[in-house]
């Protein structure tokens, strides 16, 4: 094949072929989509374990499962273990025949022995699924220059920027590509030039912006550019405290999935930032100015998808991503306030937190576990995006405070103080 | 006849009917429902993106894809990927943008990992996407030309 980067030999020894033909096309992949990128080289992967973004199996995926076979049949494997994404069903979360018939017999159906490849190839644990593999209580938390092999866009948005990690937006299947070549082609968000912010966003909101309306703002606007935010610590702070970590999570998910950021600045808080402050941006960068009206205006321009959209919520999903364990216990603390107010037991819709199964089980420890069962609200370590990737979905009337979520399925968008209204009062 | 020139990121030859979005190509939400409901042998894949209304609901499958980038999770190099492997994929892609990193992987690794290359071309220019409309004939070549006939 052509191709104009500069390979070591050892890397041009794999692309040769000499650890075997599928070798050879994995390193091939590699070099084919860094040229794709003008990528002059490739790096060393040097984080200490890598994430994938498929996490289920999808009868629909079979050619990926038979790709992943191929993998495993060379007897390749990823050279770090590895996290994966939420899985898609947990028998607590509430369902019906229908969608059960539907999960379990036409969509789901390669679940088992795609959970046994990804054994295969390097999955650290059966419990290491979820979208926040750097929680610590997951333990996939790589260090700050740390270049990763990683997929799932809210991960990678929160490794480049909360953690100054350095990773691509990688596709399926590429993230594992480079972790099992344990190389990955220098272009984009891994070089320095690529981390400059193109744009500036200067937040002046008189009171606290909503995370996941804020990202999303941001993102709409900025697509896939590098943004430098300035005037977030008002409200935020300037420690990278669970707090604040919370907060970046949601927002960045917002901007991965609202447009397509995979790393922001956030002045004086990360790392970044902190070190390089505005020689991080770039030349002739364009300004966005959000201010309370423009939030507004965002928000309402989230088209309603439900069939019925007068009729009330029949379900409600908290954690897309997965929440942390400071935020479950917040959630729990607001329920049970808004019940008591509310004269009410129990929440008024089924509702469902989601959170890393490592969260989930730190949390049962806890003496919010008791409560948080005592207002009937489900906990889960389902991901609410697959849960909701069928053709049946689209018949509920899900609400979600997630913007990822609302993007990628018919969803309705409110914020956390509305959901909580909602769940509580049943406002709405 | 047109002649645009842009940059072959999988070099081929195609001749296919022109579908167009002028939006980003929302991958997953284009062929989620064609891959997974339709039976193997239709290999129209009907654009199920609802938000997309350029092309929702128009067959994909054998078209011509013109587009600016791709949209959306990062599942969208997969769900390409097994679009091609179905034989419901697009007979090839233009892109009037640089291309995107989750096209690009899943143009790439159906042009490895099967023996059907998609021909996939990408910075056509903003006025390849203003003049080809829904229907045109399009010819593609390896160097990267594209045609779009009278």
């Amino acid at each position: 094949m052509d191709y104009k980067m500069e390979l070591t030999p050892e890397q041009l020894a794999l692309l040769n072929g000499e650890q075997g033909e599928t070798m050879a096309k994995v390193v091939k992949t590699l070099v084919m989509y860094g040229e794709a990128f003008g990528a002059t080289k490739m790096i060393p992967v040097t984080s200490e374990m890598g994430h994938l973004v498929t996490s289920f199996g999808l009868k629909v995926m079979t050619p990926v499962y038979d790709l992943m076979q191929q993998l495993i049949d060379a007897g390749l494997s990823s050279k770090q273990k590895f996290s994966v994404d939420p899985k898609p069903v947990d028998p607590k979360v509430p369902s019906n025949f229908a969608k059960n018939l539907v999960f379990n017999k036409f969509m789901y159906t390669k679940q088992d022995s795609y959970d046994e490849q990804l054994r295969k190839l390097g999955l650290v644990s059966d419990e290491a699924y979820t979208c926040t593999c750097y929680m610590n209580e997951v333990g996939n938390l790589p260090k700050k220059g740390d270049i990763l092999s990683w997929a799932e866009s809210s991960a990678v948005v929160y490794a480049n920027s909360v953690l100054g990690a350095r990773c691509n937006r990688n596709s399926g299947i590429i993230e594992l590509f480079g972790s099992i070549a344990g190389f990955v082609p220098y272009f984009g968000l891994v070089t320095d030039e690529g981390r400059k912010a193109t744009w500036i966003v200067e937040v002046k909101c008189k009171k606290k912006p909503e995370a996941q309306v804020l990202g999303s703002a941001i993102g709409m606007k900025v697509m896939e550019d590098v943004p430098y935010v300035k005037g977030l610590t008002d409200w935020i702070g300037t420690e990278l405290d669970d707090d604040a970590k919370a907060y970046l999570k949601d927002f960045g998910a917002a901007t991965a999935s609202n447009g397509a950021v995979g790393l922001y600045h956030i002045e004086g808080l990360t790392p970044e930032a902190v070190e390089m402050g505005e020689s991080l941006i770039a030349e002739n960068a364009q300004v966005y100015v959000i201010d309370d009206a423009e939030l507004e205006r965002v928000k309402n321009s989230y088209p309603v998808m439900w069939k019925k959209p007068d009729k009330a919520p029949q379900l409600c999903f908290v954690g897309c991503p997965h929440l942390s364990l400071q935020q479950l216990k917040e959630w729990t603390d607001n329920v049970c306030e808004g019940l008591k107010k509310s004269g009410k037991k129990k929440v008024t819709i089924p509702t469902v937190f989601t959170a890393a199964p490592a969260v989930c089980d730190e949390f049962n420890k806890t003496e919010y576990a008791a409560k948080l069962a005592a207002t009937g609200v489900t906990l889960s370590y389902i991901c609410p995006l697959m849960y909701m990737n069928n053709p049946l979905a689209k018949m509920g009337r899900v609400i979600t405070n997630s913007n990822k979520l609302r993007t990628y399925t018919t969803s309705r968008y409110y914020t956390s103080e509305e959901i909580l209204d909602i769940i509580t009062k049943g406002a709405k | 006849m047109k002649t645009f020139k842009g940059r072959p990121v999988v070099p081929g030859t195609a001749e296919a009917t022109a579908l167009v979005s002028h939006g980003g190509f929302n991958t997953l939400a284009s062929f989620q429902t064609a891959l997974q409901f339709d039976k193997p042998e239709d290999k129209t894949a009907k654009c199920g993106d609802q938000n997309n209304a350029d092309i929702f609901e128009k067959p994909m499958g054998g078209s011509a894809l013109c587009l600016p980038q791709t949209i959306g999770s990062t599942t969208g190099g997969m769900v390409l990927y097994c679009a091609k492997v179905m034989g419901k994929s697009p007979a090839c892609m233009l892109f009037s943008e640089h291309i995107d990193s989750l096209a690009a992987a899943g143009c790439i690794l159906g042009s490895v990992w099967t023996d059907t290359p998609m021909p996939t071309v990408d910075c056509l220019g903003e006025e390849f996407l203003n003049t080809v409309k829904t229907g045109d004939k399009i010819k593609v070549y390896p160097d990267g030309t594209v045609e779009i006939c009278d």
